[in-house]
């Protein structure tokens, strides 16, 4: 019975997507692995379209699922249209799309040449940093569905989302943008206002004339600097102080008021040259680093919620037909088709049908959950099995999953609930700036009281802690780019400060410390090799998870031929191979005996009716995890909606002291997080899934752990790569090192302020000295903070 | 004398221009996406390229 192959182990790459092959299918001399990268390939030949492989080697990715035609009809609902299209009339529209799979330069040349794929696509532009294209097409010639299977086809489906619908207003980069304009307008007034002011650094003599001249100019550069660049720090400092409380803006705004207020009298009055060198120079440095600090991931988004993860649109029953509809017109009482791989996007109770929930997404339960009419379903369930119909219970805003959202803590601003040592910082500041401007005046008073006013003012103008705020944006800027390249994204530079203080750690389970992606599969009986690689090609042609999981995992090769292959929703599959007859599935489905313990995803396996055993999977843990949590040596729990049976595993990874909590619920972990903050922890939460949602936004700081940034993230402060999270701990120092150096930067921006205000008390604060402290305060400190941090991510991270 | 305040004028009046064109660039977002343009100039312009690179048997002559 046991019938040998000899199997050859040929290392090929497939041409398209350069994974290994395994069954290689020959196409124009060139190997492929799988028939969705041959597809592809045909339809770039027959379209002329092969310099796609010239830009770079192997540039596809890997087609799993064959495209459905379908799949996008939804698309041609006008009100999806309206959603979507950024611009619509009878002959031209235009679309945005986000693509994740686009990776490199062939991408782009493919995705900017899809006219030639279809000639009702006018134009095409890709947008590669944040993975976006934007498609004009002709909507008589060719429908806005069309356009979204034919990009699926050729392996770059776009995602859909009723979230980021009109995608091209992105607040953040507009921002952006208007810091950096504001930032050239200081700049260039800057320089230009240097430029007049050498006749004063080089004490030359004469030509008055030509001096107020250039006074003048000076005066007039710094208005823009006045009235446009600097208006973020007015407005804040004059926001703060309405609501009687001192920032960093407040101290800055006084500081250049007081710089132009100055120099403008000294030059309407004659009395000097003034200081808008100074003025314009400190405007132009605070930008900077304001414009440093706010580095972003354009690609990544961090504010998605529930909208994200479900689909734009459902097949709804209307009449005798189905048509699609968009979720949120879906009314109670509606009856919807859900198709294998769907996701439910309303509570529901199924009609007729049956299959699987894999309910992984809501609450981390791996194992799918067998449903039969009648049963109450969950909105944010995904279908494993045959197609079904549902009859709505309650609208989608209204479901079970989405009453997460309702909860008070995605009500406020997550910022305002922290006070950064910045703030605090400023107002002892503010208050010393205060208190010596005060002695200062009391003291000229009584010594000459004609210069008081010219030496409160020089005060005020050279305690302006220009230095001091730029330590905070250059060390977090900093720190966040070293971040990034360990691969940690933080949302914005603020989280740094939020790291620095967490005591306590909780960990999802499942996604987060075990693979989402590469479970462990063991078998229990006996097979030959043979045996292994005929069950491996078996389970090759069927989509179920599980077959996939069990085709992936095994490494036996070979060849037999695959006949009469059947699929039987719920049970199992089986075919011929090599004559014997195979089946894979559930203990009934092979005649097998069911185990006692139904906690772990069990396959059984018969050949010719004959039990030969089951193969058990298992979510394989993380590596490199236990070091980390020993070095950690701080409270830190597990909170996980799957049930307990990897509970012993679990203790061995987390010691005995750790807290470890199964069958948890999304609110049940908001709550547990909720709980250890009232018990004075500050707690960082990692999760992955939806249903870590709520603990993500309630803890101080929330990370979501993912193997593949393309994929959606729920709402974070921070995504870490899944293989970084290792070094956890190690960046949880690295974030308490820059508080050290912010602090240590204060410090000497404080001397800086020391040296100047002695200057200016004693009355001897002229334009040059201004000319060349404040510059040389804000470099240093630049310096300072960027050398330091460098040199704190090396030694804390290379180790 | 003179002259001086005349190309002093001339020399600010230069530059608020440059200025005024880089705002015009930043606002018709030719800084949106500073990676893509780069590569997109070194496509080739090949209009159904008669001569294919990669050696592929079946061309449409379309």
């Amino acid at each position: 019975m046991e019938v040998q192959h000899e199997v050859i182990e040929v290392d090929v790459q497939c041409y398209h997507c350069g994974q290994p092959c395994e069954d290689i299918s020959w196409q124009d001399d060139k190997p492929f692995c799988c028939v969705g990268c041959k597809t592809v390939y045909e339809i770039l030949s027959a379209n002329d379209l092969c310099e796609y492989y010239n830009y770079q080697q192997n540039p596809g990715t890997q087609l799993n699922k064959p495209v459905n035609e379908s799949a996008y009809d939804y698309l041609n609902e006008p009100a999806v249209h309206q959603k979507l299209l950024t611009f619509n009339s009878d002959t031209f529209s235009r679309v945005n799309f986000y693509v994740p799979t686009i990776h490199c330069v062939s991408c782009i040349w493919l995705l900017e040449n899809l006219k030639r794929l279809d000639s009702g696509i006018l134009k095409s532009e890709v947008n590669f940093a944040r993975k976006q294209v934007v498609i004009d097409f002709n909507p008589e010639k060719i429908s806005l569905a069309r356009v979204a299977s034919l990009m699926a086809t050729v392996g770059y489906a776009p995602v859909i989302t009723l979230n980021d619908n009109k995608a091209t207003a992105n607040p953040v980069f507009s921002a952006d943008k208007k810091l950096i304009t504001k930032l050239a307008v200081a700049g260039f007034c800057f320089g230009n206002v240097m430029l007049f002011s050498f006749p004063e650094y080089l004490g030359l003599e004469g030509e008055d004339s030509l001096k107020e001249i250039f006074s003048w100019l000076n005066a007039l550069l710094s208005i823009p600097v006045l009235l446009y660049s600097d208006t973020d720090y007015l407005t804040s400092a004059w926001k703060s102080f309405r609501q009687r409380q001192i920032n960093i803006d407040v101290p800055i705004a006084v500081g250049l008021i007081a710089l132009f207020g100055r120099s403008l009298w000294e030059i309407v009055s004659g009395y000097g040259p003034g200081y808008f060198d100074s003025f314009t120079g400190l405007v132009f440095f605070l930008l900077v680093g304001r414009w440093f600090q706010s580095k972003t991931y354009q690609s990544l988004a961090f504010d998605r919620d529930f909208k994200s993860y479900f689909p734009l649109a459902v097949q709804r029953r209307q009449g005798n037909e189905w048509k699609p509809v968009v979720i949120y017109e879906l009314k109670k009482g509606d009856e919807i088709k859900i198709r294998n791989m769907e996701i439910v996007p309303a509570d529901s109770t199924l009609l007729t049908g049956e299959g699987f929930m894999d309910y992984s997404f809501v609450t981390g339960e791996s194992k799918p959950v067998k449903i039969t009419a009648g049963s109450h379903i969950y909105a944010g369930g995904r279908l494993i099995g045959q197609p079904v119909t549902l009859r709505v219970e309650k609208e989608t805003s209204q479901s079970h999953l989405t009453s997460l959202w309702n909860n008070a803590v995605f009500k406020k601003p997550q910022e305002s609930r922290y006070r950064k040592i910045l703030d605090k910082a400023a107002q002892r500041f503010t208050w010393i700036v205060l208190a010596i401007a005060l002695a200062t005046a009391g003291y000229w008073y009584l010594a000459d009281a004609s210069q008081v006013w010219l030496i409160v003012t020089a005060v005020l103008m050279v305690a302006c802690p220009c230095a001091l705020a730029l330590t905070a944006p250059f060390t977090y800027g900093n720190m966040l780019r070293q971040f990034g390249r360990h691969g940690l994204y933080l949302k914005n530079a603020d989280v740094i400060e939020r790291m620095a203080v967490i005591d306590a750690l909780v960990f999802d389970k499942t996604g987060t410390l075990t693979h989402g992606l590469k479970p462990q599969v063991d078998f229990v009986g006996s097979l030959s090799e043979g045996e292994f690689a005929n069950i491996r090609r078996l389970c090759s042609f069927s989509t179920h998870p599980l077959s996939t999981i069990i085709s992936q995992a095994l490494v036996q090769r070979g060849a037999g031929e695959v006949k009469e292959f059947k699929e039987i929703p719920a049970q199992g599959i089986e075919a011929l191979i090599n004559n014997d007859r195979y089946r894979v599935g559930s203990a009934w489905f092979t005649g097998s005996t069911p185990l006692p313990d139904d906690s772990t995803s069990v396959v059984f396996v018969s050949i010719n009716a004959e039990p030969r055993g089951y193969f058990q999977i298992k979510t394989s843990v993380r590596q490199h995890l236990e070091p980390m949590l020993r070095r950690w040596n701080r409270p830190v729990a597990m909170v996980s909606g799957d049930n307990d049976a990897d509970k012993d595993r679990m203790k061995m990874l987390f010691g005995p002291d750790a807290q470890l909590l199964f069958n948890q619920n999304p609110h049940d972990k908001l709550n547990y997080v909720k709980e250890l903050q009232q018990a004075d922890n500050k707690v960082m939460m990692l999760g992955d899934g939806l249903n870590d949602s709520g603990a993500l936004k309630q803890a101080d700081v929330g990370i979501a752990v993912t193997d593949d940034t393309g994929v959606f993230t729920p709402s974070c402060d921070g995504i870490l790569q899944g293989d970084k999270l290792p070094l956890l701990d190690k960046f949880l120092r690295l974030a308490k090192s820059a508080t050290t150096i912010v602090k240590s930067a204060f410090v000497l921006s404080f001397f800086y302020n020391a040296v100047a205000l002695s200057f200016a008390v004693t009355g001897n604060l002229t334009p040059l000295i201004a000319a060349v402290l404040m510059p040389l305060s804000s470099i240093s400190v630049v310096v300072f903070t960027t050398v330091l941090v460098n040199f704190a991510a090396v030694r804390v991270l290379k180790r | 004398m003179n002259i001086i305040v005349l190309l002093i004028l001339i020399s600010v009046t230069i530059a608020v221009v440059f200025l005024a064109i880089f705002y015009w660039s930043m606002k018709s977002g030719q800084y949106d996406d500073t990676y893509t343009p780069s590569v997109r100039m070194l496509f080739d312009d090949s209009k159904q390229s008669a001569k294919n690179k990669s050696g592929s048997a079946n061309k449409k002559a379309d």
